[in-house]
């Protein structure tokens, strides 16, 4: 399967990064990761680059990693259906103290828009 | 949601401190007490284990024994303030005020189901947001769904106003002291 990860830098990107990358270990899956720059979260996408390199060499898979710029929801749904990728995969919200979960701005409107199926990780 | 600005500019109430007595709808007395964790905690276990997950909302009430007792941990830990409505030995409902920055607290409330609309949430709700005050809160806020209309008059109807409609859930903020 042909997988696009896309990850702004919060907690619950993170954790999808590390889930897909662990799955895709054990099913030879085809992982593409996308940086995006996401508005609620400020974290430099060099950062970002830096995390998601150290875990695809901890793990041992390799994965294509490209930046896409401009507004990352868009982009990330524009990407999955012009190169034909099975799946977008996404952070599956913040947890406030309360305990409830909020879904991101990036996640609500791949939701809404991609034609292409998303799994959000928990 | 530490923003000041998002909070009304005025303090909302009074609102009475618990515990307190009212016969509801239904004409069942219902008291509304600080939640005790001795006392309490069994029956607001069986509270949750009996709720209908139909009316769960963003995640919570978790489902399965071990989530909900992780759960209650988090939310009844210290410096939160916790309220229960009892019905004869049963707690039926129950309001929490979880810190979240500075004199901040996000709050939630559930009633068991077959005690909803019978008046106990906007009793739960006062009871608690008096207890708020008590312990020094000044902001608290809330996330409902947005398509949840009766909650949002539930919480309109005690002081809190919209402060972010645009996400998925809609955000209600109240100022209980300045």
């Amino acid at each position: 399967m042909k997988l696009l990860l896309g990850i702004g830098g919060s907690d619950d990107s993170i954790r999808a990064l590390e889930r897909s990358v662990e799955r895709a270990a054990e099913t030879d899956d085809d992982l593409t990761v996308a940086i995006l720059q996401n508005p609620a979260t400020e974290v430099d996408p060099a950062e970002i680059e830096t995390r998601v390199q150290a875990v695809l060499d901890e793990v041992g898979v390799e994965a294509a990693v490209q930046h896409l710029d401009g507004d990352p929801g868009s982009r990330l749904v524009d990407l999955a259906e012009r190169e034909g990728y099975d799946r977008i995969v996404l952070g599956g919200g913040e947890t406030s103290p309360m305990g409830k979960i909020k879904l991101g701005s990036i996640a609500e409107f791949v939701l809404l828009n991609s034609h292409v199926s998303v799994t959000l990780v928990r | 949601m530490t923003d000041d600005g998002a909070y009304p500019d005025d303090p909302a109430g009074p609102f009475p401190e618990p515990p307190t007595t009212v016969e509801d709808r239904n004409d069942r007395p219902i008291t509304v007490r600080r939640y005790d964790e001795t006392l309490d905690r069994d029956a607001l276990e069986a509270m949750y284990a009996a709720f209908d997950p139909a009316d769960r909302a963003q995640g919570i009430p978790p489902t399965g024994d071990e989530r909900i007792a992780d759960w209650l941990d988090t939310i009844t830990g210290s410096e939160t303030v916790n309220v229960v409505a009892t019905h004869d030995d049963a707690v039926v409902g129950h309001a929490t005020l979880v810190p979240d920055g500075e004199a901040t607290a996000e709050l939630a409330i559930f009633v068991l189901q077959d005690y909803q609309g019978a008046g106990i949430g906007t009793h739960l709700l006062e009871t608690l947001l008096g207890a708020g005050q008590a312990a020094g809160f000044e902001r608290v806020w809330l996330s409902v769904e947005r398509w949840n209309e009766p909650a949002i008059a539930l919480y309109e109807k005690v002081g809190f106003v919209p402060s972010d409609t645009e996400s998925f859930e809609h955000e209600m903020a109240i100022r209980l002291a300045e």
